[in-house]
């Protein structure tokens, strides 16, 4: 008994490597301005809004509150927030309106991951009593994963790199991208590792961001759009923390979370996995049964734009926008956090006819 | 479609107090929810889901801390998800959790709010210079403050309506065996006499600083319908939040908080939540805010509160019983606070609230605010189905 829940509008406000000019909420304003005019819904016509960011990232408390400011919440709405990416601000967005009382949702997240060192802050993630004091940064504990993976015999260096060029010569396509080129993976390989095994191009950028969607329910999502994106399936899991009880080079959290969502039920021709580093993907590919596909982050992915507490919803909002333009029948878009890709989300979409 | 029903089946706390040095966040989070959990007669693989709240990281210093809680709270290969909506928080994360089952998503959800306040300093987390904006005083009770004048101002209650809220709420917290402050001594001189330090908000009508947890397991009607102890069935809960700066707003008595009750009540099919409810636990910080909720919640007429806690209405063998746990100024786990009054809001209908429980409690409304007096959660809990 699911309700169907479309994603009707999607907004981004273009990645950056530091917007310096600009606060959150300036930055958010445009891009909620934007998301409600392709939706053609004022604040007050939406029946509920949910928001993801973190507090770690603007170095201050409560700072959601003032980036609600900027939605125009007068009179008082329906309104909640996850400490989360915005991937699963979607998600409470999508319970609230299972509940058949609401028809419509904004969806928002942001992040300046610019402002901060961001991996050391990152590092603060992490066990708090046993291993956030030793500071691990987030390069060095995706070079385990990395090194994990090579003495499985399960990739290689190779692969990695490979993944890499891909993802930002797929970027030189989207306009929302940070980084985008086209260059061979062997000039990848040429380049030294800056923590073994990852080369600096394995890595994300360091990225200022902002995402919005609108969901609309059945025949509201209809009528407000020609061809919605209708999420059939969605299912978030995870696993422990510490790196020394987890498989790494298997992602456990996402395979399941992909078979409650109904991923296997048909082949998709898109999907978006949000691996921040390059041997990400193909543990990303294995555990979602779509090792050999051959449109895999389209956008570049989060290698080519990986505003933290943003890149999840971001690759919900690049599916959905290839389904609502038609360019896409079915679809699966993946959100992580953690380190190592610890908590995993799957949402499948799929156009109508 | 319909909602599903959802009951809460397991209530869990930990004592409050200063400091929780014998225990980890982990050991915390893990004493509340071993708590729920055997309340509910519920092992941790009987869980469906977790859903944790909690007030901001830097409380803490840890970075979204549910990530390296998931393993403490039996959350392996399971949806967890983390609410953070200020003050409000334990009251959302509670809502949050609720829809899971309402949505008929899954049928047995453990959720969890909990603050480790002497980890850190919240005071001074509260008071980062931000550029461009109005700094917060050193604290809440500094903004707060003038709401509190205002109100006085505009109802006429005469200065010591806030010694009896806190007198009667410290005295509660002497039946509470998990209330963080247990003041045995404490009178209304000693009350009055005590430090003024934002006028005119008093030293001992604060609110303490606590380390503290709670958790609750909230069951689908199937699996309530089973449970050999009384359950508490919610019949509505809501939602509102509002802007921090607006000049539509009245800080005093917001329309984020009428609105929300109004939606609350309308759910649970209350018209008159005078008469209707059997008593109230609601988030009172400084001990103006009864009066101030009072009325913004529908119980008393505009500047009527105050009146009835002169009357003796809300002490717990009034005819109004509010904050029955000895509240928000008896115990103060930030995140954990709205939860926490879910709960006692829960253990009421239930029967189950031992030396404060309410007499033939059936209804019970429970509620949290947060921010600047604009962000709202409340819940209706009954002995009956909705």
């Amino acid at each position: 008994m699911v309700r169907d829940i479309a994603v009707i509008a999607v907004a981004q406000m273009p990645n950056v490597r530091a917007e310096t000019a600009l606060n959150e909420v300036e930055m958010l304003m445009p891009v909620l301005a934007e998301v409600r005019e392709r939706a053609g819904l004022t604040q007050s016509e939406i029946g509920f809004t949910c928001s993801g960011s973190t507090d770690y990232l603007s170095g201050q408390a409560f700072s959601f509150v003032s980036t609600l400011d900027g939605v125009g919440p007068w009179p008082p709405i329906q309104e909640s927030h996850v400490e989360m990416d915005g991937a699963w601000a979607l998600y409470e967005a999508w319970v609230k309106l299972q509940l058949g009382e609401l028809d419509t949702a904004l969806v928002y997240c942001y992040g300046k991951s610019a402002p901060g060192p961001l991996h050391e802050v990152l590092s603060r993630q992490l066990d708090p009593y046993h291993v956030a004091p030793l500071w691990p940064d987030q390069i060095s504990l995706a070079a385990l994963q990395a090194k994990a993976l090579i003495d499985a015999g399960k990739a290689t260096e190779t692969d990695f790199a490979e993944v890499a060029a891909r993802s930002r010569k797929s970027a030189l396509a989207n306009p929302n991208a940070q980084l985008a080129w086209d260059r061979p993976a062997k000039d990848i390989l040429a380049k030294e590792p800056i923590i073994d095994p990852l080369r600096a191009d394995d890595c994300p950028p360091i990225t200022d961001g902002a995402c919005a969607v609108i969901l609309a329910a059945g025949d509201r999502a209809r009528d407000l759009s020609s061809r919605p994106a209708w999420i059939r399936g969605i299912d978030h899991r995870i696993e422990p923390i510490a790196l020394g009880v987890r498989d790494l080079t298997v992602s456990a959290s996402t395979q399941l979370a992909a078979e409650r969502a109904g991923l296997g039920r048909a082949p998709v021709d898109v999907a978006e996995l949000h691996a921040p580093f390059s041997p990400q993907e193909l543990i990303l590919r294995d555990a979602l049964g779509l090792a050999d596909h051959d449109n895999v982050n389209p956008s570049g992915g989060a290698l080519a734009a990986n505003a933290v507490m943003v890149a999840g919803l971001t690759r919900i909002g690049e599916v959905a926008q290839r389904i609502m333009d038609g360019s896409a029948s079915r679809g699966v878009a993946h959100a992580t956090s953690g380190p190592c890709l610890q908590q995993n989300l799957v949402c499948v979409l799929e156009g109508e006819g | 479609m319909t909602k599903e029903q959802v009951a809460v089946i397991g209530i869990g706390q930990t004592k409050h107090q200063a400091t929780r040095g014998d225990v980890s966040m982990a050991g915390l989070v893990r004493e509340a929810a071993s708590r729920a959990l055997a309340d509910a007669e519920m092992t941790w693989a009987d869980i469906d889901a977790v859903v944790v709240g909690k007030a901001p990281d830097f409380f803490e210093g840890v970075m979204m801390p549910e990530l390296y809680l998931a393993d403490a709270l039996g959350a392996t290969g399971k949806p967890l998800f983390r609410v953070h909506t200020a003050g409000s928080v334990g009251g959302s994360t509670a809502i949050v959790a609720a829809q899971l089952v309402q949505a008929g998503i899954h049928e047995r959800v453990l959720t969890v709010a909990f603050e480790k306040q002497s980890e850190s300093e919240a005071m001074w987390a509260l008071s980062l210079p931000i550029p461009f904006q109005p700094p917060l005083h050193a604290g809440a009770g500094g903004y707060f403050a003038p709401h509190v004048r205002s109100y006085m101002d505009r109802s006429g209650a005469p200065d010591h309506i806030g010694i009896l809220v806190a007198l009667k709420d410290r005295q509660n917290a002497l039946k509470n065996p998990y209330a963080h402050l247990h003041e045995p001594d404490i009178s209304f001189d000693s009350i009055k006499d005590s430090m003024m330090l934002w006028d005119p908000i008093r030293y001992a009508e604060t609110c303490p600083s606590s380390d503290g947890a709670c958790a609750m397991v909230l069951a689908s009607e199937a699996v309530a319908l089973r449970a050999t102890k009384p359950v508490a069935w919610v019949q509505g809960t809501a939602m509102r939040s509002e802007p921090t700066l607006s000049a539509d707003r009245d800080t005093v008595l917001p329309r984020g908080g009428s609105d929300c009750a109004a939606d609350v009540f309308a759910q649970a099919g209350i018209t008159d939540p005078r008469r209707q409810i059997d008593c109230v636990e609601m988030y009172v910080p400084f001990s103006w805010f009864e009066p101030m909720w009072l009325e913004n919640l529908g119980f008393a007429g505009s500047g009527e509160g105050w009146k009835l806690i002169e009357a003796g209405v809300t002490q717990l063998d009034g005819d109004l019983p509010v904050n029955m746990s000895g509240g928000v100024l008896s115990s103060n786990p930030i995140g954990a606070s709205g939860m926490l009054r879910f709960a006692e809001a829960a253990l009421q209908v239930r029967g189950m609230a031992g030396d404060h429980q309410v007499e033939d409690a059936r209804t019970a409304l429970g509620h949290a605010y947060g921010g600047g007096s604009q962000f709202f959660a409340m819940w209706v809990v009954g002995a009956d189905k909705r």
